[in-house]
C-alpha cells in the first residue's frame, strides 16, 4: 500500500500536468484567432480579400468568358456618410483591369474618419477578385460636408473556376474617429 | 459487484482519534470534507435552481400575452441572458460537482477527495461570482443583455457598462469548474480503492472522468474568449471588430468550441446517474456496460469536432456546412446505444417505481425527444427555418431540464437517504414528480409547435397567432416553479432528519461501495480502503 508522501507526490505530479493541460487550452483559445486568419486566407471561405495592393502583371485575358460584379455598399450604425457604387453591376473578362468608383459624402456637421471593409460572396470568389488599388486599403478621412469618388482598381484572375459566374462585393462602411485619433496620437507621442 | 470486507469495524475503531466535526459557520467556511463540500454544493445550485427559475417566471409573466405588459425589453433581454448563465454556471454544473464530491469518494473507497483545501476553494469563489453577476443587474444600464452566449458585437459594441462584471464574474465560474475537475481527475486516478480497476469504475465515477476532462480542456477556451471581448469592449483591441480587421463570426467560433462540449459537461454525468438508478430498480446489472464507458467516451470525442451546427446560418461553405452536419448526427449513434442500455436493462427486470426511478424513465423517453429535435436541427437545410426559434429553445429545455435537471432530481432522492439517513418523504417526492411531469411537458411541448411556426426566441412579444399556445406554455412555466417548492419543503424536512431511518442499503437492489457504509454515511468513511474483489 501507498504511504502518504508518495501519494502526494503522485498527486502532485498528476496536478501538475492537468495545469500544463489548461494553461495549453487557453493558450489554443488565443491561437486561434491567427489560425482561423490563416485558415480563411488559404480557403478564402469568410468571403475576405486582400487587404493591400496587389501588383497588375499583364497576364492572358480569358476572352472567351465573363463573370458578373455586383457592388453593394452598406453603413454601419452611427455612420452618417451617404455611400453608393456608382457601378452597381460590371460584366468582366477574367484577367482584364478595370476601375469602378464609389461615392461618399459626410454629411454631418463633424469630421469624420471612415473605414470600408470588403465582403465577398460566395466567399469561394473572394481568392479570386485581386484589388490593385482600393479606397479600403486605407482610413478614408472626410470634412463636415465633404464629398468624394473613391476609386477600386480589380481584376479578376484567370485561375477563377468556371462554375463562378457572378459574385457580390459588399462594402460595410464602419466610423473610425476615435481609433484614428488614438493611433494618430500614440504616433505624435512616438515621433517626439 | 463489489464488498467492503473489513470497513465498517475500522470507521468505528477511527472515530476515536479524529478530532470531533466544528460546530457552526466555520465548519462550513473551512471545511475540507468531501461531504460538507458536496453538501455546499448542492444547496447552493438549488439556490441558484430557484433564482434563475425566478427570472423564468419574469419571462413568462411577460410572454402570457401579446405586447409589452410587465417589463421593458431591455430587462426582458437582460433576463433570458442572466436566466442562462445561472441554470447553466449556477445550477447544473455546482450541482454535478456536488455530486461528483459526494459519491465519488464513497463509490472508490477513498477518505476523501485528493485535493481537499483546493476543493475548499473551488466552491466557495463561485458565491462570489454569482453575487457579481447578480449585482450588475442593479447597476445603471442595467445587466447583460447579450443572451448567455454574449455574441459579439451584442458584447462588445452594444453592451452596457456592467460587461466588466460579466466577463470577471464568468472567469471565477471558470475557474471554480477547473479546479473542481482537476480534483476529480486526481481522484479517481490516484485513490481508487485497491482491485477497483478501470473497467470496475462505477458509471457516475466514468462519466465524471470523462467530463473533467471535457472541463479542463474547454473552461479555459471559454475565459479565452471572456478575455478577448473584454479587451474589445475597454481596451481598443479588434478580435471580432470588423472596422479594425477582426472577425465577429469568429467570435462564434471560438465560442462553440467551448459551447459545444459544454453540452456534454452537463449530460455525461446525468447518463452516469442514470446508469446507476435503472439497474437498482430493474434489480439487474446495467446492460452493457463497457459499450457505456465507450460509448461515453465517444460523445466526449465527437464533441469536438461539431461546434459550427450552431452556425450554419453565417454563411459557411457547403462542404462545411454538410461535414459538421454529418458530425453531428454521428453523435447519435453512441446516444442512441446508451438510450437502448437503459431499456435493455429494464427488459425482464424485476421493476419497481421508487420516485428515483421515476424520474429516471421520465428522463429516459423526455431526453430522448430531446434528442430527436436535436437530431432535426442538425439537418442543415432545415436549420435555417428553424434556427433562433422556438423550437431551438424546445430542443434544448428538454435535454437540459427534463434531462440534466430530472437525472439530479433523481439522483437527491436515489442518496438521500444515504446522506441524511432517513427516508425523504414519499407523499411529497410523488407529488413533486407527477406535478413536475405533467407541468414541464405543458411547459415546453408547445414551444416546439410555436418555433415551427416561426416564434422567434429572446423577443419580448410575438405576433397574435401564439397567443394561445404561449399562455398555456406560461401556465405549464408558473406550475413547473411552484412543484419545484415541494421539492424544497422535501429537503428540509429530510436534512431535519424527519422520516423513517434507513438501512445501509437503503434500496434493495442498489449496489456498490456507497451502500456498504451506515446511513446517514459517517464524516470520515474508508479511512482503511476496502478490497474489491
Amino acid at each position: 500500500m501507498m504511504n502518504q508522501s508518495t501519494s502526494s507526490n503522485l498527486n502532485n505530479k498528476l496536478v501538475v500536468k492537468l495545469v500544463v493541460i489548461v494553461f495549453g487550452m487557453f493558450t489554443f483559445g488565443f491561437a486561434l484567432v491567427p489560425l482561423y486568419d490563416v485558415f480563411c486566407d488559404i480557403t478564402g471561405i469568410n468571403g475576405k480579400t486582400n487587404e493591400t495592393a496587389i501588383v497588375y502583371e499583364a497576364t492572358d485575358i480569358d476572352r472567351s468568358r465573363l463573370v458578373t460584379i455586383e457592388f453593394i455598399t452598406k453603413t454601419t450604425t452611427g455612420m452618417p456618410w451617404a455611400f453608393e457604387a456608382k457601378t452597381k453591376r460590371i460584366q468582366v473578362h477574367p484577367g482584364e483591369l478595370n476601375q469602378v468608383e464609389f461615392y461618399v459624402r459626410n454629411p454631418a456637421f463633424r469630421d469624420i474618419v471612415g473605414q470600408a471593409i470588403p465582403s465577398v460572396s460566395p466567399g469561394t470568389a473572394a481568392l479570386y477578385l485581386n484589388k490593385t488599388e482600393c479606397f479600403c486599403f486605407n482610413n478614408q478621412p472626410l470634412l463636415a460636408g465633404e464629398e468624394a469618388l473613391m476609386p477600386m482598381q480589380f481584376y479578376v484572375d484567370p485561375q477563377i473556376p468556371k462554375d463562378v459566374t457572378y459574385f457580390t462585393v459588399q462594402y460595410t462602411l464602419y466610423d473610425v474617429t476615435a481609433a484614428a485619433q488614438k493611433v494618430a496620437e500614440a504616433q505624435a507621442q512616438a515621433s517626439e | 459487484m463489489s464488498t467492503a470486507t473489513d470497513t465498517l469495524h475500522h470507521d468505528e475503531h477511527d472515530e476515536h482519534h479524529h478530532h470531533h466535526i466544528p460546530k457552526g459557520i466555520k465548519r462550513w467556511l473551512f471545511t475540507t470534507n468531501h461531504k460538507d463540500i458536496g453538501t455546499l454544493y448542492l444547496w447552493f445550485s438549488f439556490i441558484m435552481f430557484l433564482t434563475g427559475g425566478a427570472m423564468a417566471m419574469i419571462i413568462r409573466a411577460e410572454l402570457f400575452q401579446p405586447g409589452l405588459q410587465i417589463v421593458d425589453p431591455n430587462f426582458f433581454n437582460q433576463m433570458t441572458t442572466v436566466h442562462g448563465l445561472i441554470m447553466v454556471f449556477g445550477a447544473v454544473m455546482p450541482a454535478f460537482t456536488g455530486l461528483a464530491n459526494w459519491l465519488i469518494p464513497m463509490m472508490i473507497g477513498a477518505p476523501d477527495m485528493a485535493l481537499p483545501r483546493m476543493n475548499n476553494w473551488s466552491f466557495w469563489i463561485l458565491p462570489f461570482a454569482f453575487l457579481i453577476l447578480l449585482s450588475s443587474l442593479f447597476m445603471e444600464g442595467g445587466g447583460p443583455a447579450f443572451g448567455w452566449t454574449f455574441y459579439a458585437p451584442l458584447s462588445t459594441t452594444y453592451s452596457s457598462d456592467s460587461t466588466a462584471l460579466f466577463v470577471f464574474s464568468v472567469h471565477i465560474m471558470g475557474i471554480s469548474s477547473i479546479m473542481g475537475a482537476i480534483n476529480v481527475i486526481v481522484t479517481i486516478w490516484n485513490m481508487r480503492a485497491p482491485g477497483m480497476t478501470w473497467m470496475k469504475m462505477p458509471m457516475f465515477v466514468w462519466t465524471w472522468l470523462i467530463t473533467a476532462f471535457l472541463l479542463i480542456a474547454v473552461m479555459p477556451v471559454l475565459a479565452g474568449v471572456v478575455t478577448m471581448v473584454l479587451t474589445d469592449k475597454y481596451f481598443g483591441t479588434s478580435f471580432f471588430n470588423a472596422a479594425g480587421g477582426g472577425d465577429p463570426v469568429m467570435f462564434q467560433h471560438i465560442f462553440w468550441f467551448f459551447g459545444h462540449p459544454e453540452v456534454y459537461i452537463m449530460i455525461l454525468p446525468a447518463f452516469g446517474i442514470i446508469s446507476h438508478i435503472i439497474p437498482t430498480f430493474a434489480r439487474k446489472p446495467l446492460f452493457g456496460y463497457a459499450s457505456m464507458v465507450y460509448a461515453t467516451a465517444s460523445i466526449a470525442l465527437l464533441s469536438f469536432i461539431v461546434w459550427a451546427h450552431h452556425m450554419f446560418t453565417t454563411g459557411m461553405p457547403v462542404a462545411a456546412e454538410m461535414f459538421f452536419m454529418f458530425a453531428t448526427m454521428l453523435i447519435s449513434v453512441p446516444t442512441g446505444v446508451k438510450v437502448f442500455n437503459w431499456v435493455a436493462t429494464m427488459w425482464r427486470g424485476s421493476m419497481t417505481f421508487e420516485v428515483p426511478m421515476l424520474f429516471a424513465i421520465a428522463f429516459v423517453v423526455l431526453f430522448t425527444i430531446g434528442g430527436l429535435s436535436g437530431l432535426m436541427l442538425a439537418i442543415t437545410p432545415v436549420d435555417f427555418q428553424y434556427h433562433d426559434t422556438y423550437f431551438v429553445v424546445a430542443h434544448f429545455h428538454y435535454v437540459l431540464v427534463t434531462g440534466a435537471i430530472f437525472s439530479i432530481m433523481a439522483a437527491a432522492y436515489y442518496w438521500l437517504p444515504k446522506w441524511t439517513g432517513v427516508m425523504y418523504d414519499n407523499t411529497l417526492a410523488k407529488w413533486h414528480f407527477w406535478a413536475s411531469l405533467v407541468s414541464v411537458n405543458v411547459l415546453f411541448f408547445p414551444m416546439h409547435f410555436v418555433g415551427l411556426a416561426g416564434m422567434p426566441r429572446r423577443i419580448p412579444d410575438y405576433a397574435l397567432q401564439f397567443a394561445d399556445f404561449n399562455k398555456w406554455i406560461s401556465i405549464g412555466g408558473f406550475a413547473f416553479g411552484l412543484s419545484q417548492l415541494i421539492f424544497l419543503a422535501l429537503l428540509i424536512k429530510a436534512c431535519r432528519k424527519k422520516g423513517e431511518p434507513a438501512s445501509a442499503q437503503v434500496w434493495e437492489g442498489a449496489e456498490g461501495l456507497e451502500w456498504e457504509i451506515p446511513s446517514p454515511a459517517p464524516y470520515h468513511t474508508f479511512e482503511t480502503p476496502p478490497i474489491i474483489k
